[in-house]
């Protein structure tokens, strides 16, 4: 397959300060769940990936980080623009994958489909990478755990109703489960395993 | 246990530019070039490349002159500068069989097509020190000739004709291969992962002990049925173009070790095969390799496991100079913490034998 | 992890395929000074935006077992890539083995040069001088191989 311009342009002008940049806001939504951060650097990934997906990935991917693309994302100029520019596989099965992207509106397929990691490698899991709306507006939840001084509400724009109860399940797993990124539009936000949400008053 | 103490920040500061003052030596003398290096301690860059696990002959050669001709140290230099790269991707399988040839012998059949190729080898020289290369004297070139048009016939397909050797074809699937670079060694390992290891291992350990099994630890009843040297084509899939590309040519040493084997209830008496396949031009280091190779697969072979070259956790564990030295050289760092410990525990051990000898010498006189 | 062989089926390549591949090929192994002079002779490098690279990263080579078996991995070897794009939109590709990151640029405009009408005709003669040059060293170090092959010859037995 030949590709096509559209796949080969809109890489990091400066790919070492793009992926710093990015990597700080990671670092610091990581350590601060709930917080909202932008990412650095100017990727501009072909639709419908995220500009803060499209960072993400030119970030946190590489030739040793398989990547599942969603059905909407997983078409051949997105495929090859990841391919391209960070070198990682796209594999076909979710379970394979370190890295994972969905696209704004589409649902959230069942987290035990991923990899939670082992016990003696913990970190070999899945980061999903999740496109919302809006990081806030939404229905609150409250978050408690480390990074978060007692807790911090978050309204995040179109999960799933039973969200909390699939989160649960994750937590449940720990030290192995999922971490998720949410994106919208230039804007992320972290929900690392650790962190615990309940409905607002629970 | 290490503790943290300042204080030696000026005198490792003075001692590293004390290093660089030696390593340059004699300002009087013209310093070396890494071009030098390269064109004229070639094997040496070879071997830092080998051991190293990279091919770059120009980083190889700065590793060696900035470690100041100190191998291993430059081999872990040159280690420790490949963790800062990428990986761009995996190459396709080299063709050996393909290679542009610099030297080819067999030890097990005179004439064979394509013929033994000597090349530039120390072989058949008198290993007497040369006085001339005391000085810079007119080198003449290599004598040229018409090369023959035949095809350099892998050893291997010549037995495996009269199937009286074992085959080697890829699996149904060509699986993918282990790569010790990404997963944490488990043991047993897989072939692939221990060719991978026995590749970057040191030449001078796997020497020991290939020549080990030659001295019954471990017998293998060896010949060497085809040694190679040459340039093969590395190519890579070029997924923005769709086809593979050859980036360009590595030179390797190949080396076909064959081995009588008895034959088991499943397989018949044939030979088997030990195969060393190395960086550069390392012959000695493809031959051990090709020996420990085969030592270590003793147990698809139903043969005991008697010696040390058969047992692939004591092989492949030892075999990495860069962790060898880094585990021995840290013996070297301070350990004061640790060592204080160690002395009151040897102190009140020699207070309680002495107590202990005092009551004896009580009870001797007592009884006296 | 790696699940599954990643070496694809070989598809048919297009005649253009043929000759970009060996193109990208000869390019790969010209040297900057060849490079910049047959630049020169085309009215200079044009400008051009890099799409990626520059870059040096590793390419982990592999072999077979036995020569013709089963895969395994046995070193990296640094390359160096570099992809651009012209100002009239052709996007070209180098790379090559080693750390020069001049060359693989040049390289990957030369190679976008040859997907232009105005250039492909330069750029496949450069290529066919590399080629030259590269079968020359080639014939060379075959010669002096075939020079050190030995001719066995039987000493006559003594028959009674």
């Amino acid at each position: 397959m030949l590709l096509h311009t559209e796949a080969l342009e809109g890489g990091f002008a400066s790919p070492v300060l793009g992926a710093q940049a990015t990597f700080r806001a990671l670092l610091d939504a990581m350590a601060r769940p709930g917080t909202i951060r932008t990412a650095g650097g100017d990727a501009a990934p072909p639709h419908p990936l995220s500009i803060a997906q499209g960072a993400v990935a030119l970030t946190l991917t590489d030739h040793d980080t398989p990547v599942w693309l969603s059905p909407a994302l997983a078409h051949e100029t997105v495929k090859g623009w990841v391919g391209f520019h960070t070198g990682a596989e796209i594999v076909a099965s979710s379970a394979h994958a370190r890295f994972v992207f969905l696209a704004a509106g589409e649902a959230i397929p069942d987290l035990h489909g991923f990899a939670p990691g082992s016990q003696d490698y913990p970190d070999r899991s899945a980061t999903l990478v999740i496109e919302l709306p809006a990081l806030s507006g939404g229905p609150e939840f409250v978050a408690r755990g480390p990074g978060i001084k007692d807790s911090t509400k978050i309204a995040l724009q179109g999960l799933p109703a039973d969200f909390l109860r699939r989160w649960a399940a994750n937590r449940a797993f720990f030290p192995l489960g999922l971490d998720i990124v949410f994106t919208a539009g230039s804007d992320l936000m972290a929900l690392p395993r650790s962190t615990d949400l309940q409905a607002l008053g629970g | 246990m290490y503790v943290a103490v300042k204080g030696g920040e000026a005198a490792i500061s003075n001692a590293h530019r004390l290093l660089a003052d030696r390593r340059r030596g004699d300002r009087s003398l013209p310093a070396l070039s890494i071009d030098q290096i390269v064109a004229q301690l070639a094997l040496g860059v070879d071997r830092i490349m080998a051991e190293a696990s990279l091919y770059d002959r120009t980083l190889a050669a700065l590793a060696m002159r900035q470690a100041r001709g100190d191998m291993i140290e430059a081999i872990f230099i040159l280690r420790a500068y490949r963790t800062t790269l990428p990986r761009f991707g995996y190459s396709r399988a080299v063709d050996t069989g393909a290679m542009l040839v610099e030297r080819r012998i067999s030890a097990t059949y005179k004439d064979l097509p394509g013929g033994q190729l000597l090349g530039p080898t120390f072989d058949y020289t008198h290993r007497l020190l040369d006085p001339s290369l005391l000085g810079d004297h007119e080198v003449a070139e290599g004598i040229q000739r018409e090369p023959d048009t035949e095809p350099v016939m892998r050893v291997s397909d010549i037995l495996a004709g009269e199937s009286l050797i074992e085959m080697e074809e890829p699996d149904e699937t060509d699986t993918v291969p282990g790569d010790i670079t990404r997963e944490p060694l488990e043991f047993p390992l897989g072939r692939d992962e221990r060719l991978q290891a026995l590749a970057r291992g040191d030449e001078g350990f796997l020497l020991a002990l290939a020549y080990s099994t030659q001295r019954g630890y471990a017998r293998t009843h060896p010949f060497a049925g085809e040694i190679r040297i040459g340039q093969v084509e590395v190519e890579i899939d070029i997924p923005e173009l769709g086809f593979a590309v050859s980036l360009g040519r590595v030179q390797v040493t190949e080396c076909q070790m064959v081995n009588q084997f008895k034959g088991s209830a499943k397989q018949p008496p044939q030979f088997t095969r030990g195969y060393g396949l190395v960086f550069g031009q390392s012959e000695r280091k493809a031959m051990a390799m090709s020996l420990v190779d085969r030592a270590l697969r003793a147990s698809e072979f139903g043969e005991d496991i008697i010696a040390p070259a058969q047992d692939e956790e004591f092989v492949i564990s030892h075999s990495d100079n860069v962790q060898a030295t880094g585990f021995v050289e840290h013996l070297k760092l301070p350990h004061y913490v640790d060592f204080q410990a160690e002395l009151d525990l040897v102190r009140r051990m020699r207070r309680e034998y002495d107590a202990a000898q005092e009551i004896v010498e009580e009870m001797k006189e007592a009884a006296e | 992890m790696q699940t599954a062989a990643k070496t694809e089926p070989a598809r048919p390549l297009s005649a253009s395929d043929v000759a970009r591949k060996h193109r990208i090929e000869h390019l790969g192994r010209a040297t900057v000074e060849e490079m910049s002079r047959a630049l020169d002779t085309m009215g200079g490098a044009p400008e051009a935006v890099n799409l990626r690279g520059p870059e040096t990263g590793l390419v982990m080579i592999r072999g077979r077992m036995g020569g013709t078996g089963s895969l395994f991995n046995l070193g990296e070897a640094t390359v160096t890539r570099a992809t651009i794009r012209l100002a009239n939109g052709a996007v070209g590709h180098g790379q090559r083995l080693g750390g020069d990151k001049a060359a693989a640029r040049l390289a990957a405009i030369l190679d976008a040069m040859g997907e232009t009408s105005a250039h492909r005709k330069a750029v496949e003669t450069f290529c066919s001088e590399v080629a030259t040059r590269l079968e020359a060293e080639d014939a060379k170090l075959a010669a002096e191989t075939a020079a050190t092959r030995v001719d066995f010859f039987t000493m006559v037995r003594g028959d009674d």
